[in-house]
């Protein structure tokens, strides 16, 4: 089955990344954004879904930085 | 919440409620404890520690600025000056090591920033539990990672350190992050938020999120399951924001625009502006409704105990404010008035013009202090009760030295120090994987060297021989490159000093870093103190990490360890009193951690490496090693690999070393002030008159692809080398056992 991970910042947590994208947009001449926050996505073919909590918890997203919900899609 | 809840969820004791319920004279707010709380941590008010650090040396010829400010400065000459100092942060690594590490080093950066100088050099003292265990292999990997992904980014060289490994660091991993910075001497800012009334507070840099909540009383807490759930404390680094902050903050100071300038660390505006206010004698209001934000919805005491990182604090006359504004948004960084100084000596807090916390800023510097009775614990005549005729002896030496060289506490470090940008800035001279990390002064023949040492098992076994010997090895080590050490930073890291064997290791370790640093004429000149490193499992060893800086006068003139040249005299140089009390061959093959190790001879560590240094200096030498960690023969065995070249080792002429002596003694076994240093024949005559006075030993010669000392051992550079050069990542085999 195929399974969807997304993982993003916590809420209110530092994140870099979003920050630089968000003072880049204007430079380029797009206007009007109010924040910027980048995670990821994560597609997984696996046998089974039961050990995908598990992947997502000790791999695919660090719990102390980042929070992540995962959907089989098919 | 009951108040005795409030209180002591904020880690402040019912004598420290009491004591503040008195200077108060009322009842506090949840603000103004707040306040309390992370000003009265161990982490920012030193309560059990101060008294110690009282005992530390702190004024020398080349100390422009000791203790109490950010950061230490010296004077190396031709009007430069080096500001440093080290610091932890063990707990954020424990429970987020990439960020934790980050962070560290984003902090002390900053500290160093503050003192008005620019961040030159990076290292880290790191300590883990064995690699066979997962969660510390983790842990290592990601503090490495950490340190890496900041340093690299932020363009400042990570330049040396040190790692090691014992089961007293599982799950408590040490991270203490060192930077050094140059400046110009009559250029040193300090932290006072002096020149009175009127003067604005600037806050520039990142903007402020609910990062690190009390994260300084979170640091002086035992780590336990429930620090787990305490995750939300995680702080996020930024390197380029850190970059960015370097760059406007000199440009700051080069203009000549700000009066004070602090660093924002634990417990962030509160922190900083009470120390400001506490060293200026003044007071200090801040408008929380001013500071910019990253999210919303934050109170306001959580404005300004919150530990963002990448923020400075600045006193700024009123008619420069706007110029600062302007520098700040050049560099795109956030920057905004949030208070100013008064005369009345309180630190205050406003809402939208409302006080909703006022505290005087000397109660919240004067954190209660505790001296505690030094006796000495039970544990020590257990653990120093050590009989080396009870050992096996090995039977085949060979196989024990490339097993002690292939121990991930004694093995190249390589694997660690290839991930960091060492030569970031073009002024590294030595690069890791030496005694001493090089640099040198750009434009001027003058230089500098550092290194950070301590042997944590040393400590436990003896604190007090253990500090000292922590101080003479950064000496032999700054001394083997050619450097004149000058002055320490030291990070003490230890358990709960409420506990009998905490106090008496911290007090005793102390003492032992006095004596030695009182006999090598090196004063502390800053530090830091983190308590409380304990897990359910029990506390660390005491481990007072001493980040030592010396200086050149011509760098060119420096030596390293490798052997340079076939046919070279090796000379061993020194005491030759070798024991195998608490050695690292007693752990590595013994698997024992027992033992008093020798204390050491600090006049003889003085008047030995001073020697080296001169050898180095003239020109005799440039081939210097200090003999520590395994022995004689790891010692000469590293030089090997260094070099690539072999030894050999007459054996009639090692034969009084051996005399009346186990050869795993003579071999591996320890002792303070000794080295070996290789010249080539033609200086062998200026050695010699040189070394009047002082015992020394020709032992072999350099040359050809073998290392022996016939009778004892036999095997090529390359054995050594594939035994040395280990990848301390990869996943390891369990350890051999133990000879018994």
């Amino acid at each position: 089955m195929k399974v969807r991970v997304l993982v993003r910042p916590k809420r209110g947590i530092l994140d870099p990344q979003g920050e630089a994208v968000k003072r880049a947009l204007p430079a380029l001449g797009f206007g009007g954004v109010e924040t910027v926050h980048i995670g990821r996505l994560i597609e997984m073919e696996v046998e089974s879904s039961e050990e995908v909590e598990g992947m997502c918890r000790r791999l695919l997203a660090n719990p102390s930085t980042e929070e992540y919900e995962w959907e089989v899609v098919s | 919440m009951s108040i005795q809840e409030t209180y002591a969820s904020l880690g402040l004791s019912d004598s420290e409620y009491d004591r503040i319920l008195e200077l108060m004279g009322r009842a506090p707010n949840y603000l103004e404890l707040s306040l309390f709380s992370v000003m009265w941590s161990e982490h920012c008010g030193y309560k059990n520690s101060r008294p110690l650090l009282r005992r530390f040396p702190n004024t020398g010829p080349r100390v422009l600025q000791g203790p109490g400010e950010n950061a230490g400065v010296i004077e190396v000459g031709e009007g430069w000056a080096l500001a440093f100092k080290m610091e932890s942060h063990n707990h954020p690594s424990a429970v987020e090591p990439y960020e934790g590490a980050a962070t560290g080093v984003g902090g002390i950066i900053r500290d160093v920033i503050a003192m008005g100088a620019r961040p030159v050099a990076l290292l880290n003292a790191l300590r883990f539990g064995p690699l066979d265990d997962e969660r510390n292999r983790y842990l290592f990997r990601e503090v490495v990672r950490g340190i890496g992904g900041y340093g690299n980014a932020i363009g400042v060289p990570t330049v040396g350190g040190e790692v090691e490994f014992s089961p007293a660091y599982s799950g408590n991993p040490l991270v203490n992050a060192m930077c050094v910075g140059i400046i110009r001497a009559d250029e040193v800012v300090r932290a006072k938020a002096e020149a009175g009334e009127g003067n604005l507070v600037v806050l520039f840099g990142a903007k402020t999120g609910r990062d690190g909540i009390h994260g300084a009383t979170f640091a002086s807490d035992e780590l336990t399951e429930e620090s787990e759930a305490k995750r939300s404390n995680v702080q996020v680094g930024d390197p380029f924001a850190g970059k960015m902050l370097i760059e406007c903050s000199l440009r700051l100071l080069e203009r000549d625009l700000l009066v004070a300038l602090q660093d924002l660390g634990a417990a962030g505006i509160a922190s900083s502006a009470s120390e400001m206010a506490a060293r200026g004698e003044v007071g200090i209001e801040i408008d929380a409704e001013r500071v910019p934000l990253r999210e919303e919805g934050m109170e306001a005491w959580e404005v300004v105990i919150s530990e963002s990182q990448e923020r400075m604090l600045a006193v700024v006359e009123p008619e420069k404010a706007e110029e600062v504004l302007k520098i700040c948004g050049r560099y795109e960084l956030d920057a905004a008035v949030v208070g100013r100084v008064t005369s009345d000596g309180d630190l205050r807090v406003l809402d939208n013009g409302d006080t909703i916390g006022s505290v005087p800023a000397q109660y919240l510097a004067d954190a209660p202090v505790y001296e505690r009775e030094v006796r000495r614990p039970a544990y020590l005549d257990e653990v120093q009760n050590f009989d080396p005729d009870d050992l096996l002896v090995p039977e085949d030496y060979n196989e024990v030295l490339l097993r002690m060289l292939a121990h991930p506490n004694l093995c190249s470090r390589s694997s660690v120090y290839e991930q960091y940008d060492s030569e970031v800035g073009s002024d590294t001279v030595v690069r890791p994987g030496a005694d001493a990390a090089v640099m040198r002064i750009k434009g001027t023949k003058l230089g500098f060297a550092v290194t950070t040492d301590v042997s944590g098992r040393h400590c436990y076994l003896d604190p007090r021989g253990g500090g000292a010997a922590a101080v003479a090895e950064a000496y032999r080590n700054l001394s083997c490159v050619g450097a004149e050490p000058v002055a320490i930073t030291d990070c003490l890291n230890f358990g709960s000093p409420e506990k009998l064997d905490g106090y008496y290791g911290l007090s005793e370790a102390v003492d032992g870093l006095v004596e030695a640093c009182e006999v090598l004429g090196t004063p502390v000149v800053s530090g830091n103190v983190s308590l409380f490193n304990e897990t359910e499992q029990g506390a660390i060893y005491p481990t007072p990490a001493v980040g030592m800086v010396g200086v050149f006068d011509d760098v060119c003139r420096h030596a390293t360890s490798g052997f340079k040249r076939e046919g070279d005299m090796v000379v061993h140089l020194g005491d030759y009193r070798p024991t195998l009390a608490g050695s690292d061959y007693l752990e590595i093959v013994h698997g024992k951690v027992v033992g008093r190790p020798e204390a050491p001879r600090l006049s003889h560590e003085k008047e030995y490496a001073d020697l080296v240094r001169l050898l180095v200096a003239e020109g005799i030498v440039d081939t210097a090693h200090d003999v520590s960690g395994g022995g004689l023969a790891v010692a000469l065995a590293e030089m090997s690999v260094a070099g690539g070249i072999g030894m050999v080792v007459d054996r009639v002429e090692v034969e009084p070393m051996l005399r009346g002596r186990r050869r795993d003694e003579a071999l591996f076994g320890e002792c303070g002030a000794h080295f070996v240093v290789a010249v080539p024949e033609e200086r062998w005559e200026d050695l010699q008159e040189a070394l009047a006075g002082i015992p020394y030993d020709q032992i072999g010669r350099t040359g050809g692809d073998r290392f022996a000392i016939p009778g004892l051992l036999d095997l090529t550079v390359d054995d050594l080398r594939a035994a040395y050069d280990r990848d301390l990542f990869e996943r390891h085999a369990p350890e051999g056992g133990h000879l018994g």
